[in-house]
């Protein structure tokens, strides 16, 4: 299929019929099936009532818990998308041998990869680290609410904003076929004529003003809304790790917002930055890009080491290991991360002396990293380790993360990665840290963290399931493409010549059926869970017997987090008060002051995606229109002065109290 | 969890929570959270003029900064922002002794300044395009137009802020939530006028000597 981007109208810009995939038989299939299961859905939500709930409840949101779940509900459906590309890949390379052109061809084959790797980055792992900070750092540091309540609600809809636009890319148009980093020229305007890249742009633009705008409020929390006591250096190792990403957030992401930004006009305008005449320099976007990227890998990446640190500890029952150390490192990953970035083009040329710097630089960084694997490893020596699923997964992470560490160690030698580059060598290092580190770390979280969001445990078999499952599918998955790439294979590729690797290919394949009965499993997991959640109730509020103060409030914690501002004493500040012998106090409650909701973020993200849609197909009427509009609600919303409101002393009384009896009638 | 409980005797255990609500003033992280996003419009800029930088000596045989600029012209548009800088500092001062309409009026002359800055930038943008010297025809004009034009358009949406502002300021007087609203602008007012140095450093009187 080609969009025709030649005949444009004034009414709808390029966009015209024959920009629907009609004659991409999967394309339509697969809009059947969404299509049917979006009506049942709307449909279920319409006869339940439930959109007067869901707006007033959920959308308009402004806690912090509220809207941390719901980017954790964002990165699981979009993980399920991520992964459907997945196996569309792993099945057409196991089948493109011996002739065969397998069963997509080339324009769609070049849109899964890319797809695949931006919606796995931008639109799963970012969410899903998002959400877990969101959710977790204000109860961690003891506070009621973000820094900005409203500015997190918006960020929230800017990355819905840019997830539905790449969703929609799959039905009207196409998507990029660059590449999920979409280097120039493949992307400029010459070689990438339709819309694909333009739907890329947009997303992640949107995407990245929520991105950013989140960064900037969790620093802000994080510096600002501690509760008493609580100094840089009692902070719980989590919220450490979410501030040094944050802090890499906003310093990065910039970065890609201004790239991306001389990119579209390169497209749009006809300027000559990343062109090859007129004096352009495409090795620029590069650099450019890659200044972002690298930093993006570790803003993926420490949050889940700061879970892994709070899980370890827990499930050893010990105070973590050499914790300064911890901090310690975390700091020098973040400043060290802006020094490598040339690591992922040694084959640009820019001689031996730079690539040398870049090679040393980067295996520098495995220092800390290392420090922090000893760290785990004596927190739990002589620990009395129970192996809940969180901790298995922590495990679990260890093992996979060193490997994927060292070939990222061996990629970093200049030699080598010159016969590695773009190879699936790559390809299997990568997945070898972000599936063992990030994914990994995401699940012990979601796991552990559970019951904090929703009352009650998750069914610990499924989850086992799950948990071995993904492991070992894992291993299967990315260990052909280790052989492969020493062989010589390159990355994005879609039919092959040498029968004789087919064999690995398939072996791939089968890998990512056992990962997609993982998948199947932690879905099945948390249904059943919701099912049986009168027997996985957890009245407590502390199940895992945890060491930071959001185990010190119930399990859901109620809008205001915490009755009474709590004040810390020492490092894993409730284990402390626990072993203190702190009681809940039980009266002289005081009115708690809290934002209130506001649909001013959806309104905003809304106007935004349309602004978006009419940019990528040049309907430039609605550009002028969404964008006035835009600027006037955004200027409306200055006009609200009435921001905030008192929960009642009353109010929390009777919320206390409740809490009371339950904890009684648990017989704690 | 049976410390937990109730009954536990309460001993000389330190205080674990606060009697009292914490009494954080409203808006108390605005200005770190408005000072953090300036930072990263910062680090835009510095993205701008690292390409500014790389390609700025790309003419493709097109015209060079000698052919274009004109060093009076910039010169009056610098002294445009600067003033514009002083009087927003004017009306901070106004606002610290509670004169309403003392603040507006600086404002108002703070604006005036800004619209004479953009207007002069669009005359030397129209002229240079009059010429031939299109943001198309070289990697430097591309990159010329885009620090620039950016800066010129933050210039343009600083104004806009300035006119809401002020209809605040004049409908609900110089309350709380309007002060910390008139800190943040003027923290990015400043901010831009530090960006106009660095433009007209680099881009300008280096342009001449290059
Ligand atoms: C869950 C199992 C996963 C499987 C089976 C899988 C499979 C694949 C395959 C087959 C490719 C294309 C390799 C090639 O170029 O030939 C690929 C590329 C990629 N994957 Fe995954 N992947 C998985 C998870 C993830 C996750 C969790 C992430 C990130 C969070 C991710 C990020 C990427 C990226 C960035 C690319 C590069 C896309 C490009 O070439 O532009 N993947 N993956
Ligand atoms: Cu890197």
């Amino acid at each position: 299929m080609s969009v025709a981007s030649t005949s444009q109208s004034i009414l709808f810009g390029k966009l015209s019929l024959s920009a629907l995939p009609l004659n991409e038989a999967i394309v339509v299939w697969t809009f059947v099936v969404v299509a049917i299961g979006a009506v049942a859905v709307l449909a279920a939500l319409t006869y339940f009532r439930l959109w007067g709930y869901l707006w007033r409840e959920w959308f308009t949101s402004v806690d912090h818990k509220k809207i941390g779940i719901m980017y954790m509900v964002l990165g699981i459906i979009m993980l399920l998308r991520g992964f459907a590309d997945a196996v569309m890949m792993r099945l057409q390379q196991a089948w493109a041998f011996n002739g065969s052109e397998g069963y997509l061809n080339a324009h769609h084959y070049d849109q899964i990869f890319t797809a695949h790797g931006v919606i796995m980055i931008f639109f799963v792992a970012m969410p899903l680290v998002t959400g877990l900070m969101n959710y977790v750092v204000p109860l961690q540091i003891g506070a009621r609410d973000v820094s900005f309540p409203f500015l997190n609600n918006f960020s929230f809809w800017m990355t819905t904003a840019g997830a539905v636009l790449v969703m929609m890319s799959l039905f009207i148009g196409e998507f990029a076929q660059t590449g999920w980093l979409a280097y120039p020229p493949l992307s400029g305007i010459d070689g990438s004529p339709g819309v694909g890249v333009d739907y890329y742009i947009w997303a992640l633009q949107i995407a990245g003003v929520g991105t950013t705008l989140s960064g900037i409020n969790l620093i802000c929390t994080i510096i600002k809304m501690r509760a008493p006591g609580m100094d840089m250096m009692k902070m719980p190792v989590f919220t450490w790790t979410s501030l040094c990403t944050n802090v890499l957030i906003v310093a990065t992401f910039p970065v890609l917002t201004a790239v991306l930004v001389l990119l579209s006009l390169d497209r749009y305008v006809g300027t000559n930055f990343f062109t090859s005449d007129l004096g352009g320099n495409p090795m620029m976007y590069v650099n450019l890009i890659w200044i972002w990227g690298h930093p993006e890998v570790y803003i993926l990446v420490l949050p889940a080491f700061g879970i892994f640190s709070e899980v370890t500890s827990t499930f050893t029952g010990k105070r973590l290991f050499g914790y300064t150390s911890m901090v310690y490192a975390t700091v020098v990953i973040t400043i060290l991360s802006y020094l490598v970035w040339l690591h992922h083009f040694f084959t640009m040329g820019s001689g031996a002396s730079v690539n040398s710097f870049f090679g040393i630089t980067t295996m520098i960084i495995s220092i800390p990293t290392g420090a922090k694997m000893f760290n785990w490893l004596f927190t739990m020596y002589r620990g009395r380790i129970r192996f809940e699923a969180p901790m298995m997964w922590t495990i679990a992470f260890m093992l996979t993360f060193v490997i994927g560490g060292m070939t990222g160690v061996l990629l970093a030698v200049p030699p080598a990665d010159f016969v590695l580059h773009n190879s699936l060598f790559l390809v299997a290092h990568f997945h070898n840290v972000i599936i063992g580190g990030v994914l990994y770390g995401l699940f012990a979280g979601m796991i552990y963290w559970w019951p904090k969001a929703f009352g009650f445990r998750l069914h610990p078999l499924l989850g086992k399931f799950s948990f071995w499952f993904w492991v070992i599918g894992f291993w299967f998955a990315f260990m052909p493409l280790y052989v492969l790439g020493l062989m010589g294979v390159t990355r994005r590729l879609r039919v092959f010549d040498d029968p004789s690797q087919q064999i690995w290919f398939m072996i791939a394949g089968f890998g990512a059926f056992l990962i997609f009965l993982g998948i199947v499993c932690f879905l099945l997991q948390i249904a059943y869970s919701i099912w049986k959640r009168d027997e996985l109730r957890d009245e407590t509020g502390d199940p895992w017997d945890g060491r930071t103060l959001e185990w010190a409030t119930s399990s859901p914690p109620p809008a205001y987090n915490f009755a009474f501002t709590p004040v810390v004493h020492d490092n894993d500040a409730w284990s402390d008060m626990k072993k203190r012998g702190y009681q809940r106090p039980l009266t002289g409650y005081r009115p708690i002051h809290m934002p209130r909701n506001t649909g001013a973020g959806v309104i905003l993200a809304g106007i935004s995606l349309v602004l978006g849609f009419a940019l990528i197909w040049h309907i430039w009427w609605l550009v002028a229109v969404s964008f006035v509009g835009l600027i006037a609600t955004a200027i409306a919303h200055t006009f609200n002065y009435n921001r905030d409101y008192y929960i009642p002393a009353e109010e929390v009384t009777r919320t206390e109290e409740e809490r009371t009896r339950a904890l009684a009638a648990a017989g704690v | 969890m049976a410390n937990q409980a109730i009954t536990a005797d309460m001993g000389h255990a330190p205080a674990f929570h606060l009697a009292e609500e914490p009494h954080h003033p409203e808006g108390h992280s605005t200005p770190l959270g408005f000072w953090l996003y300036l930072m990263s419009d910062c680090l835009i800029f510095a993205i701008l003029f690292a390409v500014y930088a790389v390609l700025g000596g790309n003419f493709a045989a097109g015209p060079s900064p000698k052919d274009l600029f004109d060093l009076n012209l910039v010169a009056v548009n610098t002294a445009m922002l600067l003033l514009s800088s002083i009087t927003f500092g004017f009306a901070m001062l106004s606002m610290a002794r509670q004169r309403k309409g003392a603040t507006l009026a600086w404002l108002a002359v703070t604006g005036l300044f800004g619209l004479a800055f953009l207007g002069i930038e669009l005359y030397e943008f129209h002229h240079m395009i009059h010429l031939g010297a299109t943001p198309q025809r070289s990697a430097f004009l591309s990159a010329f137009f885009t620090l620039v034009g950016t800066h010129g358009l933050h210039v343009t949406f600083g104004t806009l802020w300035l006119v809401t502002l002020m209809v605040q300021i004049g409908r609900f007087g110089l309350i709380p939530a309007n002060r910390r609203r008139m800190t943040c602008l003027s923290m990015f007012w400043h901010f831009l006028d530090v960006i106009w140095i660095g433009v007209f450093t680099i881009v300008y009187l280096m342009g001449m000597l290059r």
